[in-house]
């Protein structure tokens, strides 16, 4: 078999997240076979259906009610016990809180590498190299793997997504496969108070505010802005140390690592550690009155001015531009 | 109730940072250590947990080379009682399973009900031996955990972890892992008491031999480590704030296509 396994990130009510059609595109490109794995509680037809229209060739279909809520335990025991029967040559899944944690343990289980965080892969004959940053971001380090299978976790909007065939369809295998006995109980879920935006580390776009903000209340003007455009608001460690923002929302290190198509960054200097977290972006806007801001460095376009000029008439022109 | 955290060592974010002659590892010359930020809060959870029970233990454990030995310094002056530092060259450049496996015999031999770990060490990123201890160990996990409670009897801890859209509440039987970030707590200062005392305060080193470790193969290898690829010149656009801010739209709309 020797396939690409793809672990899939669901919404936890059965559709996979688009993050999802990445994680397929990459294991397409670098040559398949490309194949899904789902754990879930319950998958739907239109989960399983999209699946397949991203790519995948098979769909390995987990489905138990003890893999919900995910517990690490549980799922890398699934996965280890099918990893071994059906010998893959990858495992890969996205960068989020719970694949960060599964595919370690994973590979653990399995006695093998992984790669945390990639932003890249080539194969070298068929030895795959996986690159991802190190040092804040400062460096890129590549590395690859002893032996099989190759586990990594991949920075969302970096990789291309596969293009969805509409049609392309996947046959579903049900393996045998028993789900550990969970050690943990689940208790109950939080949900935060929704700002109707999308999560950062999803979003394609994403508009952070600095120091510049001046305070908390400051940060409608860019919620505004991301309603219109549909972006994620974040913030800065500075904002967030001076108690702004909550926690969740600062980018950067020691908070969450982003790499949308587009960020705008507002009233951020751009220390070290917000390039940390966001300089593998697409494309960089900078605002802000200091024209020595560190941001500007590796700004695409900048803007030297008062960022409570720029916001509302830019939000103006962006609901002009999108209205047409 | 003893704690185990384990910590290491990474150069300050504000160093800058050299590709080496092999071109697999950092020049370490002139690099400023600290202790990894996230690795902080861990240590924190510990010393309140510890508090709060009024009687307990906190042991700091590093795998590293000599230089190391600041780093479980700085834990034994924020109040750590002592340290373990694994300190072998035969350990040098371990991936995150090596390191997991030799910090799992660690734990073996302490047999500490509760293991904190910080999210991520700031240096490689890779988050991963936390989840590799746990498993390696046969225990239960949590990662990215934003508050906790210890059960009265010890014997098992309420966590919440940080998911997407969420925090998810659990109830993790001890021993357990966890791996701690920033909005946990607000990890202290080492006090002048702290660091005169951290001095006095025991440091083990161990080798390989003693943990019971057979021969090292890294499933891991660095190939290279690269500068990053150079971001196209960006230029700041000029005239008054109306002008810019639809040169802007228009570049973003037609040259960049971000919109």
């Amino acid at each position: 078999m020797n396939a690409f396994w793809c672990v899939v990130e669901d919404d936890r009510s059965g559709r996979p997240k688009k993050v999802m059609a990445e994680v397929l595109g990459e294991a397409t490109r670098l040559g398949g076979p490309t194949e899904a794995v789902w754990l879930t509680d319950q998958a739907t037809d239109e989960g399983l259906t999209q699946l397949g229209e991203w790519g995948a060739g098979k769909i390995w279909l987990l489905e138990n009610a003890a893999f919900a809520p995910y517990r690490s335990e549980v799922w890398a025991g699934a996965l280890g016990d099918l990893a071994q029967k059906e010998s893959p040559k990858a495992i890969f899944g996205p960068v989020t809180s719970r694949q960060r944690e599964l595919l370690a343990r994973l590979a653990a289980r399995l006695g093998v590498g992984i790669a945390a965080d990639a932003v890249g892969f080539a194969l070298d004959g068929d030895k795959l190299v996986a690159t991802r940053p190190v040092y804040a971001g400062k460096l890129l380090s590549k590395v690859t793997w002893a032996k099989r299978p190759c586990v990594a976790t991949l920075r969302p909007n970096v990789f291309r997504p596969a293009d969805a065939q509409a049609g392309r369809t996947a046959p579903v295998e049900r393996p045998a496969v028993s789900a550990p006995t969970a050690q943990m109980k689940f208790v109950e879920r939080r949900e935060e108070v929704s700002t109707g935006l999308p999560e950062l580390t999803e979003a394609e776009i994403v508009i952070s505010g600095g120091r510049g903000m001046k305070g908390p209340e400051n940060y409608v003007i860019l919620e505004q802005m991301g309603a219109v455009i549909g972006a994620a608001v974040g913030a800065s460690r500075a904002a967030v140390d001076a108690g702004w923002r909550p926690h969740r929302f600062q980018i950067g290190q020691t908070g969450r690592t982003i790499s949308p198509k587009l960020y705008m960054g507002f009233g951020v200097s751009g220390a070290i550690q917000h390039l940390a977290g966001m300089r593998t972006s697409k494309v960089i806007v900078a605002v802000n009155k200091d024209p020595e801001a560190p941001i500007f460095k590796i700004a695409d376009y900048g803007i030297v001015a008062d960022l409570f000029e720029v916001v509302p008439q830019l939000t103006q022109e962006f609901k002009r531009l999108l209205d047409k | 109730m003893k704690i185990l955290v384990a910590v290491k060592q990474v150069p300050d974010t504000a160093t800058q940072v050299k590709i080496g002659a092999d071109s697999k590892a950092i020049d370490t010359a002139g690099i400023t250590w600290i202790v990894s930020p996230y690795d902080e809060f861990a240590v924190e959870e510990a010393l309140r947990i510890k508090e709060k029970r009024g009687q307990g233990e906190v042991v700091a454990v590093t795998l590293g080379p000599e230089r190391a030995k600041e780093t479980l310094r700085s834990c034994l002056a924020m109040g750590c009682d002592r340290a373990i530092h694994v300190n072998d060259p035969a350990l040098a450049d371990a991936d995150t399973l090596t390191a997991a496996r030799a910090l799992a015999a660690v734990i073996k031999q302490e047999a500490p009900p509760l293991v904190l770990c910080g999210r991520q060490a700031i240096d490689d990123d890779m988050g991963a031996v936390p989840a590799q201890l746990a498993e390696i160990l046969g225990w239960p996990s949590a990662y990215w955990i934003m508050e906790e409670a210890v059960d009265a009897g010890g014997k098992s801890i309420r966590v919440a972890r940080q998911v997407e859209g969420g925090l998810e509440v659990f109830e993790l039987p001890l021993p357990a892992v966890l791996t701690c970030q920033k909005g946990l707590n607000e990890p202290r200062y080492p006090t002048l008491k702290g660091i005169m005392g951290a001095k006095k305060k025991e440091i083990k080193d161990v080798k390989a031999g003693d943990l019971g470790l057979g021969a090292v193969e890294r499933q891991l290898s660095v190939v290279n480590l690269e500068a990053l690829p150079p971001r196209p010149p960006g230029r700041v656009i000029q005239g008054d704030v109306a002008t810019a801010v639809k040169e802007l739209v228009r570049a973003l709309r037609e040259e960049a296509k971000a919109i």
